[in-house]
């Protein structure tokens, strides 16, 4: 979850090419694959963990499966998808490393979006409080987050550059605002599209 | 199945033969069956253009009372599912169930008169399968006039037809819920199946299968239906259900029901026996032993080129049909480039759970097919 007020929504919808097949890792409730389908016309396809996300999915009649992405994407061919998405999932799997590697055996492309932990008003907590920072893109306290792996644009951006992972587009924002300019201070959620 | 006083409209079993003589049915294993009978039941209406049809599947020991009430006051197996206002909602759509081919309650099968001896069929009736079975309801289906069914639905062997409509006609069909269920049988499936089998064939009153007119072989029916049960709970259900409560008024026998579950078990063979025949059972476990969708296809081929969108469900702690088999339907799908979803549903229920924990699986094939209906597969049909 977090609160850019669907920013990163409109901007992988400008990545996603019209007509193009998608598969959303840790879809959710579906609300990203249906602007794609929407705006796209995207052959879409999610896969999602949660019982009541996957319901919503599936009375939105979208084509959803109940699955555990850290086990891989075994039953996809290699390059069956245009694009494969990890939006704010990222952080969040038991095994990034895998769950990366997998996604680009699969997809075309591949395009990761994640909170920024190195954002200043993270930075500022840490350094002045002394505490873990909870912020609007990183919600959650310390003992009850979903997230497993925090990670700032400039360790994913040379992670991709030891795993020779190309990065073909970047965005970043904060705010609901596109942030140029120092990233890694600047912004708060980080979005690439990726290919290998 | 509790009895009540039947209220209200009474749900009626209609028939329909085909395949009369000389015209037969030509069987999957090569022989020839004819004439043909299904016994079948409808809820709801069919619209004028017939698009609003559902055909229900039943598992193993069902037939088809699946909804409503009987002359006998008895509630359909689905119950829970189909109905006004229910997943399978008999306000917008028209249902339709029919006992199996190779059954027992009113489709051909063992206990029918074999024409060519005015006895009945016994052992000599042809082995039927899944696929047989699927061929006798799609000549049901266009006797209706129904072109194309809005979806197939049912778990386990009802399943296993829902995935037969899939690779056999699929341009029959705008969706499919196969539930609880395999591409093929595993040989742990069909080892309970045997002993099954086994328990019939070795009642001495089964005399090889004609025993009709004389003493039934109830007994080896009865353990067969108690081995049946037992796969399909879970161990959490049974200790929910029974614990180790031991009955009151044992008999005075070393071997007597002392426990709950005992007791019970052969309550459930016992009443099995009243209302089912024991060749019909050897003849449907084979099918489903038989049963194997990919029949020397790759995975990714069986359902390629179907257009159909497909829900796969499947229970969490059903141990008979586990959620690795559902994942296998799923892979396959994905694989064919099928629309298909799938969910697994929590439940403590075991394999019975498909039957008893509606609740959830109610919500997901209502919402389902509310987006089946709206995709206009069926020529418009919305609501």
């Amino acid at each position: 979850m977090n609160n850019n007020g669907g920013s990163d929504r409109a901007i992988i919808a400008d990545w996603v090419g019209e007509g193009s097949s998608v598969l959303d890792l840790g879809c959710g409730d579906g609300v990203l694959l249906l602007t794609l389908a929407r705006d796209k016309s995207v052959r879409a396809q999610g896969i999602e963990i949660s019982d009541e996300a996957v319901h919503s999915c599936v009375a939105a009649g979208l084509s959803v499966f109940q699955q555990d992405i850290d086990t891989g994407l075994a039953e996809y061919a290699d390059k069956s998808f245009d694009f494969v998405i990890l939006n704010q999932t990222f952080q969040q799997v038991k095994k990034p490393d895998y769950v990366l590697r997998e996604a680009l055996r699969v997809g075309k492309k591949v395009i990761v979006g994640f909170p920024n932990f190195c954002y200043f008003a993270d930075r500022v907590q840490i350094f002045l409080r002394g505490k873990v920072p909870v912020t609007a893109s990183l919600p959650y306290q310390w003992f009850d987050t979903p997230n497993l792996h925090f990670l700032s644009i400039a360790d994913f951006m040379e992670y991709c550059q030891k795993r020779e992972i190309k990065i073909e587009q970047t965005r970043f924002f904060a705010k609901n605002r596109r942030v140029r300019f120092l990233p890694n201070l600047r912004g708060e959620v980080g979005l690439f599209l990726l290919s290998k | 199945m509790e009895e009540k006083k039947p209220t209200g409209n009474v749900v009626e079993t209609k028939s329909f033969t085909f395949a009369n003589l000389p015209v037969q049915l030509t069987l999957e294993m090569g022989e020839k069956l004819g004439p043909v009978t299904l016994a079948y039941e409808t809820y709801g209406e069919l619209n004028t253009d017939k698009s609003n049809a559902v055909l229900v599947l039943h598992a193993l020991s069902g037939d088809a009372h699946a909804a409503g009430l009987d002359k006998r006051g008895v509630t359909g197996w689905w119950n829970s599912l189909i109905g006004p206002g229910k997943g399978l909602d008999t306000n917008k759509y028209f249902v339709v169930c029919s006992n199996v081919l190779g059954g027992c309650k009113g489709s051909t099968g063992p206990a029918s008169t074999s024409p060519s001896t005015g006895k009945p069929f016994g052992t000599d009736f042809p082995l039927v399968t899944i696929g047989d079975m699927v061929l006798a309801q799609k000549y049901l289906i266009d006797h209706l006039g129904i072109d194309k069914l809005l979806s197939v639905v049912g778990g386990s062997m009802g399943g296993m037809q829902a995935l037969q409509w899939m690779a056999s006609y699929p341009d029959r069909i705008c969706s499919a819920v196969p539930i609880s269920t395999t591409l093929k049988h595993s040989p742990q499936q069909i080892a309970f199946n045997e002993v099954g089998r086994q328990a019939v064939m070795a009642d001495p009153a089964w005399k090889g299968g004609n025993y009709y007119g004389n003493c039934i072989p109830g007994r080896g029916l009865a353990v067969a239906r108690m081995i049946g049960h037992v796969t399909y709970m879970s161990e959490a259900s049974m200790a929910e259900k029974f614990g180790r409560r031991t009955r009151e008024n044992k008999e005075p026998f070393k071997f007597s029901a002392d426990f709950e579950v005992e007791g019970y078990l052969r309550y459930r063979g016992d009443s099995f026996v009243r209302r089912f025949d024991a060749n019909s059972y050897l003849y449907i476990t084979k099918a489903l032993d038989l049963f194997n969708i990919l029949n020397g296809h790759q995975i990714g081929d069986v359902f390629r080129g179907l257009k159909a969108k497909v829900l796969v469900l499947s229970f969490k702690s059903d141990w008979l049909y586990p959620s690795y088999q559902s994942q296998e339907i799923v892979k396959a799908c994905k694989l064919s480039g099928v629309d298909a979803s799938y969910c697994e549903l929590t439940s403590d229920y075991g394999h019975d759970a498909f039957l008893l924990e509606t609740e959830q699986e109610r919500q997901l094939i209502g919402s389902f097919l509310k987006t089946v209906a709206n995709s206009n597969c069926n020529g418009g049909y919305s609501h």
